[in-house]
């Protein structure tokens, strides 16, 4: 393997890596802060409860999303170096702007959030989070804004052996980043509902605090939906937007090889890449593809064939990672629809199989949020920004196949382990459950007894004799 | 205003966003590998993590924003940068991550083998950095073996990563570690409690010596090893920069000496930042300079993004690092209180 395809494999897995962590991220940091809200406004401890459980989650995965994180940025310089000279004028600027106006709000937030319990009053703590919530929000508009110019690159010149911005608000309004930015924080949403669904049917199934898990559940059902639809809806707009911006990408997804008008689509297809064709063709709704791509049944889409062979995305990995994508998100719609219908009726405890496959369910979201991004990275090779830059061309000249072979060993050897050690943390603390009493909180001034009286400084030097406690 | 004006604020940005970077993870990195050192119980231990538990992952993004900053404002500096260091970039990496998740993970099981293993992790993941970046910054004080061709756009490097371990590289290593270790006792000294401060200030006095005989030699050896004096020589009246460190560096002691910890640590930020500012106005107009070939130098004149996105990243600049300061400053205030055993025993929410 050469140096490309090692920076290749090198940016897939830990990019991939990164994307176990953000999506949960995303949608769980927004309902934490809901629960947190309904607190506060309600008084309701159960809602403080559940504030402190899901936030508990959220934090052991905030981390690993974080760390992971630096990473990619990293990455750009030290195996794009071609690519990061070469669109740095335009690309570098969104990932300073990400760190001075979101990362920064994030993590100063995070801390106070969860440190901030005894100092500060609940309304204050209630924001907190929201902000945190909020600039993660950002971030991902941002990142994602950057990730859509590679896709449909706008408001730029080539001038000075280079692309060099002339149009910061084009940059800013793509509708391609748009779409991708809503497409992806609502499958982050939704992905959140699935795993607190998740996670509250298995201790649904255990009848261990029933209410507390009943109204989580009940939460995320309608979250989970509205967020699936959601997700459907701006994964629609994403096609059609790719049948005009990207046609080679939307061929493979679709994996059509003949340029035709009035283009059905096969509910069965297996394309066949050797021979230029499909292997399988089956259960084909007439001028299906044409009117959804572009809203015209007789529409004439471009097809595989008329690109050379090497200006062709990998059709067959594009082809099912764009079915499995979709056919999971039809299932979350519906698993998430019989959520709300089961959870509102009185025996939805008795209700075992779908428990049981909430329970199992949770992995799906997170496969389709790969396959994702398996459609959209892949699908626009052999370009790094689509039509203006080749992938191969982007490497950086000054490092050898060792040192990248060294490092994508390092980065597997350390992220397996620090992904196993995250998942297992997550799961023993999701099946601990809720801490039983608050007293922790309770018992010391601060959030719930006098909420608004700051914690005096204390100078108590040798006050208390720490090593006696140990 | 024309570009060069933009080139050199993004310069003056630049130093400022790595000063503010070394003042405020310093003392992170400090603490962190001093922890085996200042702890001697593992409620000492927490005690010590809590300290910087609320702000460390703040700290750290004044890196990401630096490295943002440079990819922003000089793109052609970054790339050759990042992909010129790699291996020593990708060791720094590693240890940024163990170190993260080792403050989030430590607390979250009741073990002793599990808590003993994250504090071997924080110690090993702090002074890494605290050491790779001193070796960075003296190998860019120096220049490195590179050679580019802006014009036919060949860029060539053949250093490797022993060869970033020369003398020099490893002096300014050495130099970090122990401003970092000084700033970090300070800071464990005001913000804890008991035995545990009174041990950390004791740290803090003894390891000034060998700081001030490595800060001096290292000063001295700058002379022959880079060209960082040429524009001290060129115009004396910035030599008041290294003036303000050295002057810094010995109130730290003055007033560690007289137990007024605050201020030896409030000078130990200053000696940090002009440390930095030192190194950074040595080396303009030059990012990175070659040591083999002067016209292969990255300096921001040919490294530099257009007009354009220089002036909307200062834009960008002038609204958010002050609305940034003044959050942090916010938040450091609410976490200005000491942390006692008191605080992290039987509170859950405490690393
Ligand atoms: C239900 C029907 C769905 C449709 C029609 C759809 C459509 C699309 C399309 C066309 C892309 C490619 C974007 C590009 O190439 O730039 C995409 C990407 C992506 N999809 Fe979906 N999708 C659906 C469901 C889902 C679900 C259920 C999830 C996750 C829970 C998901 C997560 C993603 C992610 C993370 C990406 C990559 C980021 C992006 O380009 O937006 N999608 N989707």
């Amino acid at each position: 393997m050469n140096v490309v395809t090692l920076s290749q494999l090198q940016f897939a897995a830990t990019g991939m890596f990164h994307w176990i962590f953000v999506p949960l991220t995303l949608g769980l940091s927004i309902m934490t802060a809901w629960m947190e809200t309904k607190y506060v406004t309600t008084g309701d401890e159960t809602w403080l409860r559940m504030t402190k459980f899901w936030g508990k989650l959220f934090l052991i995965n905030f981390a690993l999303g974080v760390v992971t994180g630096i990473t990619m940025e990293f990455q750009f310089g030290m195996n794009w170096s071609e690519y990061s000279r070469y669109v740095g004028d335009i690309f570098g600027a969104p990932l300073a702007i990400e760190a001075t106006l979101a990362f920064f709000l994030e993590s100063v937030f995070i801390g106070v959030w969860i440190f901030g319990w005894k100092k500060i009053s609940r309304k204050a703590h209630m924001i907190s989070i929201w902000l945190a919530a909020g600039a993660t929000n950002v971030s991902a508009l941002i990142i994602l804004l950057a990730n859509a110019w590679m896709q449909k690159p706008v408001g730029y010149v080539l001038r000075n052996n280079r692309a060099e911005m002339n149009d910061f608000l084009a940059v800013l309004t793509n509708p391609y980043g748009w779409i991708k930015f809503t497409h992806t924080l609502l499958s982050g949403y939704a992905l959140a509902a699935f795993v607190v669904m998740g996670v509250s049917a298995w201790h649904l199934l255990r009848k261990n605090e029933s209410a507390f898990f009943k109204r989580s559940f009940r939460l995320a059902a309608v979250w989970g939906f509205v967020a699936s639809i959601g997700v459907a809806v701006t994964g629609d707009f994403h096609a059609v937007e790719i049948a005009r911006t990207q046609p080679s990408k939307f061929a493979a997804m679709e994996s059509q090889w003949e340029t035709k008008r009035g283009v059905g689509m096969n509910l069965l297809l297996l394309p066949d890449v050797a021979r230029e064709c499909n292997s399988i063709e089956q259960l084909c709704v007439p001028n299906a593809l044409s009117f959804l791509a572009f809203k015209d049944p007789n529409a004439e889409i471009k097809g595989l064939k008329e690109f050379p062979k090497e200006l062709r995305p990998p059709v067959t990995a594009t082809f099912i990672s764009f079915r499995l994508m979709v056919g999971l998100g039809t299932f979350m719609i519906l698993a998430s629809l019989a959520g709300i219908i089961l959870s509102r009726r009185q025996n939805f405890e008795e209700q075992r199989w779908f428990l049981k496959l909430m329970a199992i369910a949770i992995p799906a979201p997170y496969l389709a949020e790969q396959f994702g991004w398996l459609v959209a990275e892949l699908g626009r090779q052999p370009w790094i920004v689509y039509g203006v830059l080749k992938t191969a061309d982007a490497v950086s000249k000054s490092i050898s196949t060792t040192q990248v072979a060294l490092s994508l060993l390092g980065f597997t050897v350390l992220y397996g382990l620090l992904g196993a050690i995250d998942i297992f943390l997550l799961v023993k603390h999701a099946k601990k459950g809720p801490d039983k009493d608050l007293s922790a909180i309770i018992n010391v001034q601060g959030y719930l007894v006098t909420p608004d009286a700051p914690q005096t400084d204390k100078d108590m030097a040798g006050i208390i004799n720490v090593q006696g406690r140990a | 205003m024309d570009l060069s004006v933009f080139q050199i604020i993004w310069f003056v940005l630049w130093g400022v966003l790595w000063a503010v970077y070394f003042m405020l993870d310093g003392f992170v990195l400090g603490t962190g590998f001093l922890s085996g050192l200042l702890a001697k119980t593992d409620t000492e231990k927490r005690v010590l993590i809590n300290t910087v538990g609320p702000v460390w992952d703040g700290n750290e993004v004044w890196l990401i924003t630096a490295g943002g900053a440079t990819f922003a404002a000089f793109p052609t500096t970054y790339a050759l940068m990042f992909s010129n260091l790699y291996s020593a970039l990708l060791l720094l990496l590693f240890a940024m991550i163990v170190r993260g998740v080792s403050f989030e993970f430590r607390s979250k099981l009741d073990s002793p083998a599990w808590r003993g293993g994250w504090d071997m992790a924080i110690i090993v993941s702090s002074f890494l950095p605290a050491l790779l970046f001193g070796v960075a910054f003296g190998n860019i004080f120096k220049g490195i073996p590179m050679k580019n061709d802006f014009a036919t756009l060949n860029f060539s490097y053949d250093g490797t990563l022993i060869g970033l371990l020369n003398p020099y590289g490893l002096l300014t290593g050495v130099l970090f570690v122990l401003l970092f270790a000084v700033h970090g006792s300070l800071y464990a000294a005001i913000k804890t409690t008991g035995e545990l401060s009174t041990r950390a200030a004791g740290l803090a006095n003894r390891l000034w010596l060998p700081l001030l005989a490595v800060a001096v030699a290292f000063l001295g050896y700058t002379y022959p090893a880079t060209r960082l004096y040429d524009n001290f020589l060129k115009a004396p009246v910035l030599l008041i920069i290294p003036i303000i460190a050295v002057v810094s560096l010995l109130l730290v002691k003055v007033f560690a000496a007289k137990g007024a910890l605050h201020n030896s640590f409030l000078f130990s930020c200053l000696t940090i930042v002009f440390v930095v500012f030192t190194g950074v106005t040595g080396l303009f107009p030059n990012l990175i300079p070659s040591n083999i070939d002067p016209a292969s130098n990255l300096t921001i004149f040919n490294s530099s993004s257009s007009l354009l996105t220089l002036q909307i990243m200062t834009v960008v600049a002038l609204i958010f690092v002050p609305t940034v300061i003044a959050y942090k400053i916010w938040v450091y205030r609410i976490f200005r209180a000491r942390i006692s055993g008191e605080d992290v025993i039987g509170n859950p929410e405490a690393y």
